[in-house]
């Protein structure tokens, strides 16, 4: 029997701290498994006896790259739980600020931590010294997302201005009309980043993914809409946990979810949300991931790059819609008071669907809380990737097999910090398995 | 040629905060010309934080192995900063990644000068660490030696 060991010990260019250990025997793929050891955060835990004001604020801590996601999951599902919704302009403003955190997060995603791999460099330094004006570029793109986090959040990193009911205080006209000429530019440049990244070399792979992502009446999802998936699924937001289950596996502090009925892997993110919302892009948008070699679904998860690149293209663009047409909100938030009750919402990070479910009693204080981030729905995808890649893949050598590993659990931008906030004291190495 | 002054660090976690206590230190003495700015450690902000800025000293703790409260100079602006300011990252990007990204496309100021000051301890919620404390305030002076003699030089 030959046996051959694919490990890799510490992930790069990954947010948190996980590894993979794949098992090979006799040219068949015996196991895959993503470690992941990053330590659990205990934040369900932590939110329990807090106020329900505060889980804007404490969620967002979850993550540095998302914590808008972290927010606008929490204040929605807060104000799910006591009966009210946000009149439009508030609205409007959320959707802005969401935007600066796609635009941002994506962008860092894209060029600084996965661009290197389809270029042959070990890192975006190593790219850089030969792509100079693009990585020039897409730095002022991420400070442009920035800035509107900074506008409408009050910093940019864990904003700072985001309460249930709306904000704290509304960005005055001025603030927010002098975003326009960076976004405007920005807009521009995302589009010449997606033609750079249409001409990339990108491996031919691609999988019969079932989609899950939020689907609004009328707009690209970010905070509202039901949650559909490919093979037919179309729920409201607070029918999620009749669907969707999480279950602990050994080799992972983070949680795996799949769907109940039949305990499939499912996909979240830029590729789910493209695929299940093509039609409610502009049609600027859609010509320009057509042009860029995009059908309206795509099934290559190393194209989630191009997918990123047309979300961030559309982020800029509606962006700029929606500072060209800010006017103050007449108030900054609406009064909020709590009653005992329960509330969800999902809303799409820029990883893909973050759920939050809060119980709260009528003294305003959190008696239970649930978050369920995109990293821990898509691990079991994850794998199935893995087994595919090796699985047709075995010809190379192990240092290429293991780059292109890498590089595919690269394709899902995994926030693996965000993931591991569950209870899990064991940790499983399989040893044995080392060649 | 009057510096920027960056400190980066979490000050709720020991002596991560060196670097904005030394920045502290500095606004409070109300020096002429010169700015100062503290990042909270996400180095990735440094390129647009010096953008326009010929001269940058930047403060950082560092945790080498050596003695708590040794002050490593380094001079950035010529040599890539050791591993241990961390050259590759996660999501974010080290000190060093940072910087060699900036020398990679041409952004890095004409004169960076990088403190290291070797950490004690980076417990959430702590003070600094006596020998940090005193490491930094020792750093306050020179930089403000550096500062006065710029100042002297250009109105020289």
């Amino acid at each position: 029997m030959t046996k051959r060991t694919i490990k890799v010990d510490y992930l790069a260019r990954v947010e948190g701290e996980g590894a993979l250990h794949a098992r090979i025997a006799n040219g068949q793929v015996e196991h895959v498994e993503l470690n992941i050891f990053e330590p659990p955060r205990y934040f369900e835990a932590l939110l329990r006896g807090r106020d329900f004001r505060e889980a804007p604020d404490i969620t967002a801590r979850i993550c540095g790259i998302c914590p808008v996601a972290y927010q606008m999951s929490a204040v929605h599902a807060m104000e799910a739980a006591c009966g009210i919704s946000l009149p439009q302009p508030l609205r409007d403003l959320r959707r802005l600020l969401y935007c600066g955190e796609w635009i941002q997060s994506h962008v860092l995603h894209v060029f600084m931590l996965h661009a290197p791999d389809f270029l042959g460099c070990d890192s975006v330094v190593e790219m850089a010294k030969t792509n100079a004006p693009l990585v020039q570029q897409a730095l002022r793109m991420k400070k442009a997302g920035n800035a509107i986090i900074a506008a409408v959040g009050g910093r940019e990193v864990h904003p700072i201005n985001v309460k249930v009911g709306g904000f704290y205080r509304t960005p005055r006209r001025d603030e927010i009309a002098a975003l326009r000429d960076e976004i405007a530019w920005s807009r521009d440049a995302a589009a010449e980043a997606l033609q750079w990244a249409a001409g990339l070399d990108y491996p031919d792979f691609e999988r019969d993914y079932q989609f899950v992502s939020l689907r609004a009446a009328d707009e690209y999802p970010m905070n509202a809409g039901r949650i559909v998936s490919s093979r037919g699924l179309d729920i409201a937001g607070d029918a999620y946990e009749k669907h969707f289950a999480e279950s602990h596996e050994p080799q992972s502090t983070a949680l795996h979810s799949h769907l109940i009925a039949d305990d499939s892997a499912y996909l979240v993110g830029p590729l789910a949300r493209y695929a299940l919302n093509f039609d409610c892009l502009p049609a600027d948008v859609q010509a320009a991931a057509r042009a860029a070699g995009l059908g309206p679904v795509c099934c290559n998860p190393y194209q989630s790059l191009l997918v990123r690149l047309v979300e961030v293209f559309y982020a800029f663009g509606e962006a700029l819609r929606l500072v060209e047409a800010y006017a103050p909100p007449e108030l900054a938030a609406i009064e909020v008071m709590p009653s005992e009750a329960s509330g969800c919402w999902a809303t799409e990070a820029p990883r893909g669907l973050l759920y939050h479910r809060y119980d709260i009693g009528a003294d305003g204080l959190i008696r239970e809380a649930k978050i369920v981030p995109p990293t821990s729905q898509n691990q079991p995808s994850i794998e199935d990737d893995l087994r595919g890649v090796i699985a047709t893949n075995l010809a190379l050598s192990d240092d290429a097999l293991r780059q292109r590993c890498e590089q595919t659990i690269r394709n899902y931008d995994p926030c693996i910090s965000c993931a591991t906030h569950f209870l899990q004291l064991t940790l499983e190495r399989d040893e044995k398995g080392a060649a | 040629m009057t510096p920027l002054v960056i400190g980066i660090g979490n000050p709720e976690r020991g002596d991560d905060g060196v670097g904005p206590f030394v920045v502290a230190c500095l606004e409070q003495e109300h020096l002429p010309g010169g700015g100062t700015l503290c990042l909270q450690g996400d180095p990735a902000e440094l390129l647009p934080a010096w953008e326009g800025w010929q001269r940058v000293i930047v403060v950082d703790a560092c945790a080498s192995g050596t003695e708590p409260g040794t002050i490593h100079r380094f001079n950035a602006a010529t040599t890539a900063l050791p591993e241990v300011f961390g050259a590759v990252s996660t999501h974010g990007f080290g000190l060093g990644a940072a910087i060699e990204l900036a020398r990679a496309i041409d952004c890095l100021p004409l004169a960076l000068t990088v403190y290291g000051v070797e950490a004690e301890s980076f417990d959430a919620g702590a003070p600094l660490s006596h020998p940090v404390k005193a490491a930094a305030e020792t750093l306050v002076q020179e930089i403000m030696h550096m500062i006065g003699e710029a100042t002297c030089t250009k109105l020289g």
